[in-house]
């Protein structure tokens, strides 16, 4: 079966009721999810009932991590109370819990990370156990000694892990230690190029070599022999001396295509400690994953049981309970080397848990409450294969993501599917706003294969309903069909070598292309047959009794006249000579429009806003005279930023330099004691301010000019 | 002189504009009909041929050159296939002077074109003028074709679309075209409210072919204001308010007035049109729940709550650019057409001013005079204070929509989203003015104003302001008071709003209300 879309972005502008609908038109093997109905649990549900744990716990976070635990809380039958931000007032994890408490405003700074007031919400509620979530303070040693001081339980390792994994240095010291694969390095001061080329040496080629005051890869030299690493040594120490005055180097063992293995693990405080085997997490864009899947097709059992191992061996070596992971990066030759520890749930958890039938957070409280582990080594399966996609509010087609906010004004899970889980905490209507991650869910599918998983995985993607913000679906699907993926052959530079020039969006095959274009027209004839459709008239209408059309669509810059005849409820469209069938219900009230394209099932979505490429459909006789049409001026008003009303400026979110995203706030304006928040209408930078907070400005007033 | 403003919509396209003074020296070279000899069918071939061709080929092209359609191009685009009958082909111009009289300056047709024809195969009239014959001019036999549709379309009950793209009066002709302007007016004016009258403008239409402009007479001779500063179609779309949508091309514009006839009935003899839906009536939308900000100071998009209560988000909004802080427009609900009000919370607060007030007044109007329910989404601070509102009369333009909401017997709908301050309250379609099902919200607050306000001047000059603040939000930061009093008939959930409303118009479609009889009721113009 041919897969085909047009990223979520094909847009069709149909001058009648279904005016300038955009059209993401995606694939769906509807066959392979035809009747299993019954719903497999996706993690354990085997807590023991007589194992009493904790009354009330705290989820000191937001979105959907909150959300996640209190599940499990509930599952557990335990009470659970929420913190949130003034504006997470009404947010979904705040409904979900029994109890829920404000702890200051939007900026986490003054909420989420506000200890003094979580500290005060746990005293009020009297939770006698936090679950920290991921990021804010879930790997804050002073937050785990404030609640161990009050005698509150932290829902994870204990300070003194934290502490040791979070220094990387330290972190780095203690792996080798315990026999942890390390990357072999050398960092100081290196006199002579010879001494360098020894060090290379013993290292193994090829080496990295750069200053080591200079952060991230800035001015690292890669050096396959003895010759580049004189060269190498030659540049780096005087680029360390010159821009860092620091002598020392840093001479590394490179990895090339590295793959990002990370090793679940889950201790007691018993000193128990068992490996949760693996998850792939090599599709990143900015060192942030997108997409991640367990287990990983890269690892044999040999090497598998080799991480796991020495993963259980650095736990084990810093006292560690709770759930942890242990991140490693793997060369092309399956050597593995101790990248860090990350002491806390991670955001991809769900995959493990599908994998391995855990519940990792039912885990942890056990663990926090002093139970041993009820599992030994053995008892870990690995069950199929799941994967898990990170759906983001942001632009796929500016460098691979960048945030995107606003009011998700329509939004519909896929969870009509078989194996699909959704890790959410919005919902229809939530704002997706600049002060948190603009993270929409977690989609993870799973199935007894992989190519199950990856599947169905397409099915979910394409029946995701998101409108309101932009989101990076397009991306993802396109990742998880692509050859590369499909085979496995992949690593952390997969979106750079996949996309050198950007993500453009999907590029449709002519046959995919002809599906497309019959599926637009086809909508648009459903579209405009049902604008004829009235009941009860005084004066004698005359219905449209039409069972032939010529219709023009354009899609991007191309057009093409096709021919549409109808039959029963059959459509046939004639594009170019070739016939395509078309046949569906055509629900236009519907966000998803599941079509039989040639006999293929397809999931088609409408969108109102513009993207590109999109598709417009024209009658024959509209699509000739449109030639006469001027080409529409470009105007650019989008830089200029005025006051609309007379009023205060209450706040100016933006300074000279900044860049600002579209739809962010840039300044506040108060009339009426109304706060109007004005907001970037494209992405720019901020070129200069024209007003400051307590200002009174009169309409029509510069406030900012973007470039 | 605000004539056509009977006219329910009035569509402006086209920034564009080139010609302004009519031609009244056109030249062809050849002009084939004069022949004498030919047989009857032939000379009607001749003329039938001629008309099609309007001004001739030349000016065809110079039409097309400038971005533009011509009125048969229009025509054809606007209603459905092969559903145009054309009247008055034949009609020629009776000017005898300055050379008119000549055969080469008469052209079968004359400058417009009229008939009738189907929209989605709902019946409609048509006048469409033609640029490329004296630059649209209107003579004698131009105004008398329009007025034969336009009496044909109120015999039959039929709405009548004018396309313009006229330079004004045609000079040669004098006081007969003036005369021919006047008969148009009366026509407009009798046909108000019984027909909808839409008009498009497609370019220039100086003078009196659209009659809103007709103060600006004098623009066909202008010579230091631009075309565009003095009536372009985004003056009239953001600042003048006289056109009510703004699109970016002929085709663009007739597209869009299909879609937008689609909404309106027939004439006031016909219910609010019910075409099929797919949405489901009793579709909840839970989205709506927490759409309020809790800060009652914090905005939110009207618009948003409105795309997700109507049918399939489809919202056609009116005058989108223009007083912004009231939205109106057409949407469907469980099919049937109603129109939509709003105070747009995000725009000055959403408090009522001139503009505003206009507005509103004349889309509720049209809504009544059409049977159209109309559906009111109440956040209104109160009106906007100030000098230039006073200076300006506030009090008269605020009482035109009271007027309206007042005067109206279709059903209506209210809902308090959140504040219904003051005398705004009383305006936005309240109990008191006839509304037949007023919702709250349980973010409503009906108060006189706001509780700061309020306790300034109760407890003015005295202590503990804060406390007695905190009172005040309490008994009357809530939809309570108004509940109590029955002023409000429920206080429903946000999601079950649609449902609802759909429930309510199902009910209210027999809805019979009468005003007392009167030669006509004098609003405050």
């Amino acid at each position: 079966m041919t897969l085909w879309m047009i990223g979520n972005m094909a847009a069709h502008s149909v001058p009648s009721t279904l005016k300038r609908l955009l059209f993401a038109v995606k694939c769906s093997p509807l066959q392979s999810r035809c009747c299993v109905v019954q719903r497999e649990a996706q993690y354990s549900t085997i807590s023991s009932p007589n194992e009493k744990t904790f009354d009330k716990i705290l989820i000191a976070n937001r979105g959907e991590i909150a959300c996640r635990v209190i599940k499990t809380c509930k599952k557990m039958g335990i009470q659970t109370v929420a913190v949130h931000s003034d504006v997470d007032s009404s947010a979904v994890h705040v409904k979900m819990a029994d109890e829920a408490v404000c702890v200051g405003s939007a900026p986490t700074s003054k909420s989420y990370l506000n200890m003094d007031a979580i500290m005060d919400a746990i005293r009020v509620t009297g939770a006698q156990a936090v679950h920290p979530g991921y990021g804010f303070l879930s790997e804050n040693k002073e937050f785990a000694k404030r609640l161990a001081a009050e005698g509150v339980a932290f829902i994870g390792p204990d300070t003194h892990a934290i502490q040791a994994m979070g220094d990387k240095i330290e972190s780095k010291l203690i792996a080798k230690a315990a026999k942890v694969n390390t990357i072999p390095g050398f960092d100081g001061v290196v006199k002579t190029a010879e001494e360098a080329v020894k060090i290379a040496q013993q290292i193994g080629y090829p080496v990295m070599i750069k200053a080591s005051a200079g952060g991230g890869g800035k001015g690292m030299r890669i050096a396959w022999n003895d010759e580049e690493t004189r060269e190498g040594f030659r540049f780096s120490s005087q680029e360390a001396a010159s821009s860092f005055g620091d002598d020392r180097l840093l001479i590394e063992k490179y990895i090339d295509n590295p793959r990002h293995i990370e090793i679940q693990v889950l201790a007691d405080k018993h000193g128990n400690a068992l490996w949760l085997n693996e998850r792939e997490c090599s599709i990143q864009r900015r060192n942030q994953k997108v997409v991640e899947e367990a287990p990983s097709t890269f690892l044999d059992p040999v090497t598998r049981r080799a991480m796991g191992e020495q993963a259980v061996q650095l736990a084990k070596a810093v006292h560690y309970s709770s759930a942890g992971t242990v991140e490693f990066l793997v060369d092309s030759k399956k050597n593995f080397y101790f990248l860090e520890m990350n002491t806390r749930l991670q955001v991809e958890h769900p995959i493990t848990e599908c994998i391995t039938g855990l519940d990792l957070v039912e885990q942890m409280i056990r663990v926090a409450k002093g139970y041993q582990l009820q599992h030994t080594q053995e008892d870990i399966p690995i069950n199929g294969w799941a994967i898990e996609c990170r759906v983001y509010a942001e632009d796929p087609y500016k460098s691979f993501g960048l945030p995107s906010i606003g009011r998700l004004s329509q939004y519909q899970e896929p969870l009509n599917l078989d194996k699909v889980r959704v890790d959410s905490g919005i919902q229809e209507g939530s704002d997706i706003s600049i002060y948190y991650d603009p993270m929409i869910s977690k989609l993870i599918t799973y199935g007894a294969t992989r190519a199950e998983a990856l599947g169905r995985m397409e099915d979910a993607l394409d029946n995701y309903v998101i409108r309101g913000v932009t989101h990076n679906i397009p991306l993802l699907r396109e990742i998880i069909t692509h050859p590369r993926f499909v085979s496995g052959h992949i690593s952390t530079n997969f979106l750079p070598e996949v996309y050198p020039d950007g993500f453009k969006g999907h590029q449709l095959e002519a046959d995919a292309k002809r599906e497309l274009l019959a599926s637009a027209a086809v909508l648009y004839i459903a579209a405009e047959l049902r604008s004829a459709k009235f009941v009860h008239f005084r004066v004698a209408s005359t219905p449209v009794e039409c069972s032939h059309w010529e219709l023009c669509v354009e899609l991007g810059e191309e057009r093409q006249d096709v021919q549409i005849s109808k039959s029963g409820t059959v459509y046939t469209v004639e594009i170019d000579g070739a016939k395509v069938e078309v046949w569906g219900a055509l629900n236009l009230a519907s966000p998803l429009l599941p079509l039989t394209v040639n006999g293929t099932h397809r999931m088609l979505q409408c969108q109102t806003s513009h993207c590109s490429p999109y598709v417009r459909v024209l009658s024959k006789l509209a699509a000739e005279l449109n030639s006469y049409m001027p080409e529409k001026a470009s105007e650019d008003t989008s830089s200029i930023l005025r006051s609309p009303m007379p009023g205060t400026v209450v706040a100016v979110s933006v300074k000279p330099g900044d860049t600002v995203a579209e739809g962010q706030e840039i300044c506040v304006i108060e009339a009426m004691k109304m706060q109007n928040s004005l907001t970037a209408v494209k992405q720019a930078k901020v070129k200069s301010v024209h007003c400051k907070p307590g200002e009174t400005v009169g309409e029509g007033d510069l406030l900012v000019e973007l470039e | 002189m605000e004539l056509l403003s009977y006219i329910p919509d009035v569509i402006v396209t086209h920034l564009r504009i080139s010609v302004t003074v009519p031609q009244t020296s056109l030249h062809r070279s050849c002009r084939w009909y004069s022949v004498s000899h030919l047989s009857v069918k032939e000379r009607i071939d001749q003329k039938r041929e001629a008309a099609l061709q309007g001004g001739g080929q030349q000016r065809i092209e110079a039409q097309h050159k400038r971005g533009k359609l011509t009125a048969r191009e229009r025509v054809q685009l606007l209603l459905d296939p092969e559903s145009f009958v054309e009247t008055d082909m034949f009609v020629e111009h009776r000017c005898a002077d300055f050379g008119m009289e000549q055969d080469r300056n008469k052209f079968p047709g004359d400058s417009v074109v009229t008939g009738r024809g189907r929209i989605n195969g709902r019946l409609v009239y048509v006048f469409s003028q033609d640029f490329t014959v004296f630059g649209g001019s209107l003579s004698g036999a131009h105004a008398q074709k329009i007025c034969k549709i336009m009496d044909q379309a109120m015999t039959v009950g039929a709405p009548v679309i004018g396309l313009n793209d006229s330079g004004g009066a045609r000079i040669q002709e004098g006081v007969e075209s003036l005369a021919g302007y006047a008969d148009i007016f009366l026509r407009n004016v009798m046909a108000s409210g019984v027909i909808p009258q839409i008009s498009l403008i497609m370019g220039p239409c100086a003078g009196g072919a659209v009659p809103e402009i007709f103060p600006n007479w004098h623009s066909v001779t202008n010579e230091d204001v631009t075309q565009e500063e003095l009536g372009g179609a985004k003056t009239h779309t953001t600042v003048s308010g006289v056109a009510h949508r703004a699109f970016e091309n002929d085709i663009e514009a007739l597209l869009n007035l299909r879609e937008f006839f689609n909404f309106l009935p027939l004439s006031n003899q016909d219910p609010a049109p019910i075409r099929e839906s797919h949405d489901s009536s009793d579709r909840l939308v839970p989205s709506l729940d927490n759409i309020v900000p809790l800060e009652s100071t914090k905005a939110y998009d009207m618009l948003d709550i409105i795309h997700a209560i109507v049918d399939e988000r489809e919202f056609f909004e009116i005058m989108p650019n223009y007083a912004k802080n009231i939205v109106v427009g057409f949407a469907r609900m469980n099919g049937r057409t109603v129109g939509i009000v709003g105070n747009q919370p995000k725009v000055a607060s959403g408090c009522l001013d001139i503009n505003s007030s206009v507005k509103g007044a004349r889309f509720v109007r049209f809504c009544d005079a059409f049977n159209i329910p109309i559906i009111t989404f109440v956040d209104v601070p109160g009106f906007l204070p100030g000098t230039a509102q006073e200076y300006g009369g506030i009090i008269r333009h605020g009482a035109k929509l009271l007027f309206a909401f007042a005067e109206a017997t279709v059903p209506k709908i209210t809902i308090i989203t959140r504040k219904a301050y003051g005398g705004a309250y009383d305006v936005m379609s309240s109990k008191h003015l006839r509304g037949d099902v007023n919702y709250a919200w349980p973010t409503a607050e009906v108060a006189v104003m706001g509780a700061k306000g309020a306790v300034q001047i109760i407890f003015r000059g005295k202590e503990n302001q804060a406390e007695a603040e905190a009172e005040y939000v309490e008994k009357f930061a809530n939809p309570f008071p108004a509940a109590v009093r029955g002023f409000v008939d429920d206080i429903i959930e946000p999601a079950t709003t649609r449902k609802k409303i759909c429930q309510d118009l199902e009910v209210l479609a027999s809805k019979k209300q009468v005003n007392p009889w009167k030669k006509h009721a004098n609003i405050p113009l």
